[in-house]
């Protein structure tokens, strides 16, 4: 630990090292969500399998997602800058951004329900509602804690000078947004693979 | 809630802070995290009441064989909150109320990283008990036992959504804390508190923090999965649908087993700090004794499907996870053999702490060595679900962490209170715990291995006048250690009251939290000292002589009293604040919608809780937020 | 598997340490890298890539991780220990759950 005790710490700021602990939890939440999924891939008690999935639709959603990446990063970049009005724009349009893809979750499950994918009808219809539903929580607490940072910055309670704010947001945001990488790969493409050849 | 509410200097106080230290509202809007022990502390006793209760009404059922004093129905909730109270509301708080208490005096901070988080992780717990007993009211609690394995606890009914729900709200205590301590260890120590001069409770509580952090969320996703099979129809351990319970098993049990180490190191921390003291001697072996812990931490994720022998895992399997098993005998012996050689040689009082201590030792190596036999597959399999199992942890988390824990309250409590705990009636304590303890559980380990079943609500009469003889002397032990129980509270009352006034370092103590007034201001240290060594106090209190042997400096023994308080130095502490309570009691209707599928109940939980959140976020501060020039708590 | 990759490459990175975060067009770029991985990743559901398509696909994944979590993250400019916390949190939920996985198929095989 070379960046160790600098005299009385690490010299690290308290909140961000919390968030990167907190994240690092979060791989063994999501884990055990991934793993039920791939135990429960082909046990579909008779309905419908991964070959319901529209990836064409779901490739649009994941591409929203990771570009509010780039928004939340900008929104940083311009809370370090100083530029607030330019924060508050590029927050909205994360938090915009996270609201489509959560939109588009609405719409794949309302298309699921129709199909006859439902929580109930199999282990595999659980865990792949359960997967997207948890990382839909996180991404929903994400926008409001987008909303909250945007209506904080209007109040004046988040000032020029307090980007660890922006950035602490943007960890959660961005969080949220690799373990979507995962899942998008894991979840949706890799399965699709077999039902393909 | 109108209490006077006088305005401190600089900006205007918010409406609903307490400023003052007295009365109840200065203990739910409290961030000290002294207080917040304390607060873990009582609610810890009243939780083991109740646990204790609930071990006596089965210790009567079982007294005899064939009895019926109670209905398997309520026997059945009986063992299942008992397990549940013990582990998640007794034992894993009681480590809490050390860590709060200790941690920031341990490392020279004035307080934890987050105060308000700490606050928040207390009323979550408190909450969460709460939840999980009212439900004795709503139609009877939890009795599918405290490992709840599926599909059974999935049936409404084992009354498990409680269970679900009250453990998911116990986990979100758990975690907070745990990112709340491992941020305070890394980033808030003294100046010169390197990592090797942490004391070994510091240590303990780093890894217990981090298994925590990596465990508990693998027991949320499988509550969370119990609970939806169990409310909302999910199908994750149905086997009429293709759903496998040993999922179930594996979640729980990869959660379970880090679980029995975040319940004993804890307690090997308390152990290692009190040896030295009444030893007179520095710990044995200190980087072996805190890598052993790192270890017993790390190895202890590997080896979790060893409670699942009996279960359907492979012969592979069973192998591995049986010789990981055994390999944790290594780091423990260690620990063991390094107390030993703590105690050896040493100038030894034999206190009630240390006596506690040295219990500890003892009674744990006993429950270490059944662990061991349990490793072994084929005995594994023939003790599986029997007496000796219950034995064998009882060995472990009665003898072990409750052992460790009590030799801390003895230890310690000058220090939070300024006044001794009595050693005689202390003493007497000892003794019938000791010997309650060994009778209640010693002759288990026989009536296990004669076939005793665990969880079941009537001593068959087949088994034989051997195994009722040794229920019943169980059933004596329970009285015994009952009476022995009467005698802590007592002393622990009258002391509270009366006690001998301690002074600031009743025991010659080597550690940092000695070095500040007894009990310590709300700020801990008027000057943060700067530490040059391991056991800084001892050294500043002692020089050694060509044959080692400590002699007192003259000038030495500076305890942190009056004498220099203040010199001008601001001291930044965090300020009181109520948003945490209000905050943690929208967890509440969230929970019982949780439990009985209704959405009004849920959304106004939530609303709540998001409520109490913005509130806790726009609170002003005192002295200006967090960003403002005047940063960090630690920075001196 | 993450890892190596965020030791060998910060070189240029670091050059502009100390807080020296990317410019936006840089950011803009790293985007447009991003969503071209993707596309790539979403050909595999069109074209065929036989026994490629896996491996492509987990490469494509870790990139794509490593990027956001380097740049948009600051773990490039930041210190070595919010890096070390991400990467033990997944390698561990790999370790873990790839046993608990095995422990099923080990016993399938009996």
């Amino acid at each position: 630990m070379s960046v160790a005790t600098h005299e009385t710490s690490m010299g690290l700021d308290h909140r961000k090292l919390a968030m990167w602990i907190f994240l690092a939890s979060e791989f063994l939440f999501f884990g055990a969500f991934v793993s039920a999924y791939l135990l429960y891939l082909d046990t579909t008690n008779r309905g419908p399998g991964v070959e319901i999935f529209d990836i064409p639709f779901t490739s649009v959603s994941s591409f929203v997602l990771l570009m509010s990446s780039l928004t939340m990063v900008l929104a940083h970049n311009s809370h370090v800058r100083g530029d607030m009005r330019g924060m508050r724009l590029w927050i909205l349009a994360t938090a915009g951004q996270g609201m489509v893809f959560l939109g588009g979750q609405v719409y794949e499950f309302t298309v699921f329900f129709r199909e006859g994918l439902d929580l109930t009808q199999s282990p595999f219809a659980s865990s792949f509602f359960f997967l997207t539903g948890f990382h839909g929580a996180h991404v929903f607490i994400g926008v409001l804690i987008l909303l909250g940072l945007y209506s904080l910055s209007l109040t004046g309670k988040v000032k020029v000078g307090q980007d660890v704010k922006t950035e602490m947001v943007g960890l959660y945001w961005h969080f949220v947004d690799i373990i979507w990488v995962i899942i998008f790969t894991v979840v949706y493409l890799i399965p699709e693979l077999r039902v393909g050849g | 809630m109108a209490m006077t509410t006088t305005p401190t200097t600089g900006a205007p106080t918010p409406r609903f802070r307490p400023s003052s230290r007295e009365g109840i509202l200065s203990w739910i809007g409290t961030t000290d995290h002294k207080r917040i022990g304390i607060m873990y502390f009582w609610t810890v006793l009243v939780f083991f009441a109740f646990g204790g209760t609930q071990s006596g009404l089965i210790r009567a059922q079982l007294a005899q064989a064939e009895q019926s004093l109670i209905t398997a129905e309520i026997y059945n909730q009986m063992f299942t909150m008992h397990g549940i109270t013990m582990v998640f509301l007794v034992v894993m708080p009681f480590a809490a109320a050390f860590f709060n208490y200790l941690l920031p005096l341990m490392i020279g901070a004035r307080d934890v990283a987050f105060p308000r988080l700490n606050a928040f992780s207390y009323w979550f717990y408190l909450f969460g008990g709460v939840f999980l007993y009212s439900s004795f009211l709503l139609g009877g609690a939890p009795n599918g036992s405290w490992v709840g394995y599926a599909p059974l606890s999935a049936n409404a009914v084992s009354n498990m959504a409680f269970y679900a729900v009250g453990l998911q709200i116990l986990g979100v205590s758990s975690l907070a804390s745990a990112i709340n301590f491992i941020t305070t260890i890394l980033n808030m120590r003294a100046p010169g508190m390197t990592f090797m001069r942490m004391p070994i409770m510091v240590w303990m509580t780093l890894v217990t923090s981090f298994l925590l952090l990596f465990a508990v969320p693998i027991i949320a996703v499988a509550l969370f999965m119990l609970q939806f099979d169990a409310v909302f129809g999910a199908q994750f351990f149905q086997p009429a649908s293709g759903g496998d319970p040993l999922l179930y098993q594996h979640l729980f049990w990869l959660f379970g087993h880090p679980e029995v180490y975040i319940m004993i190191l804890p307690a090997m921390g308390v152990v290692s700090e009190v040896m030295p003291v009444f030893s007179r001697k520095p710990l044995f072996g200190y980087a072996a004794m805190a890598f052993a812990g790192a270890a017993i931490g790390f190895i202890g994720f590997g080896v979790w499907a060893h409670h699942m022998f009996t279960s359907a895992i492979g012969p592979v399997p069973r192998a591995a996870f049986s010789v990981a098993t055994m390999f944790i005998a290594v780091p423990t012996g260690i620990k063991i053999f390094n107390w030993v050689f703590t105690m050896w040689g040493g100038k030894i009082r034999f206190t009630t702490a240390m006596l506690f201590s040295v219990g500890f030792v003892s009674m744990f190596t006993i429950g270490g060595l059944s662990g061991v036999m349990h490793a072994v597959v084929p005995h594994n399999a023939q003790q599986h679900d029997t007496y000796f199992v219950v034995a064998h942890f009882h060995y472990v988390l009665f003898g072990g962490a409750l052992f460790g824990f009590i030799s801390g309250v003895y230890y310690w409590f000058p220090k939070v209170t300024g006044k001794l705990m009595d050693e005689k009636l202390g003493k007497l304590h000892f003794w019938t715990w000791l010997l309650g303890f060994n009778l209640t559980f010693g002759p288990m380990h026989l009536s296990g291995l004669l076939g005793q079943p665990r969880r079941t609500a009537v001593l068959p009469e087949e088994l034989g006048g051997t195994v009722e003889l040794y229920n019943l002397l169980s059933s004596l032990g329970f009285v015994v250690l009952f009476g022995s129980a009467l005698v802590f509270l007592y002393n622990l009352i009258r002391s509270l009251r009366r006690g001998e006034v301690s002074g600031d370092d009743p025991w010659d103590a080597r550690t940092l939290e000695w070095m500040t007034a007894t009990p310590p201001k709300p700020h801990n240290f008027d000057e943060i000292p700067t530490i040059t060594a391991r056991d800084e106090f001892w050294h500043r209190k002692y020089a050694e002589d060509e044959q080692h042997v400590p002699v007192p400096v003259p000038a030495g023994a500076s305890v942190d009293t009056d004498e220099h308080a203040g010199h001008g130095e601001h001291i930044h502490m965090p300020d009181a604040s109520v948003w945490p309570f209000i905050h943690t009691m929208g967890v509440l209707p969230l929970g019982y919608g949780l439990v009985y599928a209704n959405w009004w109940l849920i959304g106004a939980g939530v609303v709540w809780m998001v409520a109490g959140f913005f509130g806790w976020i726009i609170e002003p501060l005192a002295e200006g937020d967090d960003d403002e020039p005047a940063t960090a708590l630690a920075a001196h | 598997m993450a890892d190596t990759t965020q030791a060998g490459a910060p070189a240029e990175a670091e050059g502009g340490a100390d807080g020296h975060h990317p410019t936006q067009q840089e950011y803009i770029r790293i985007a447009v890298v991003l969503a071209i991985l993707t596309a790539l990743e979403v050909s595999t559901y069109y074209f065929e890539f036989g026994r490629a398509a896996l491996p492509l696909l987990i490469v494509l994944m870790a990139i794509k991780f490593v990027m956001v979590a380097g740049f948009f993250m600051h773990l490039r400019f930041d210190t070595k220990l919010f890096g070390r916390f991400l990467y033990t949190g997944l390698a561990w939920a790999v370790v873990l759950y790839t046993l608990t996985l095995l422990v099923f198929v080990v016993d399938a095989n009996q």
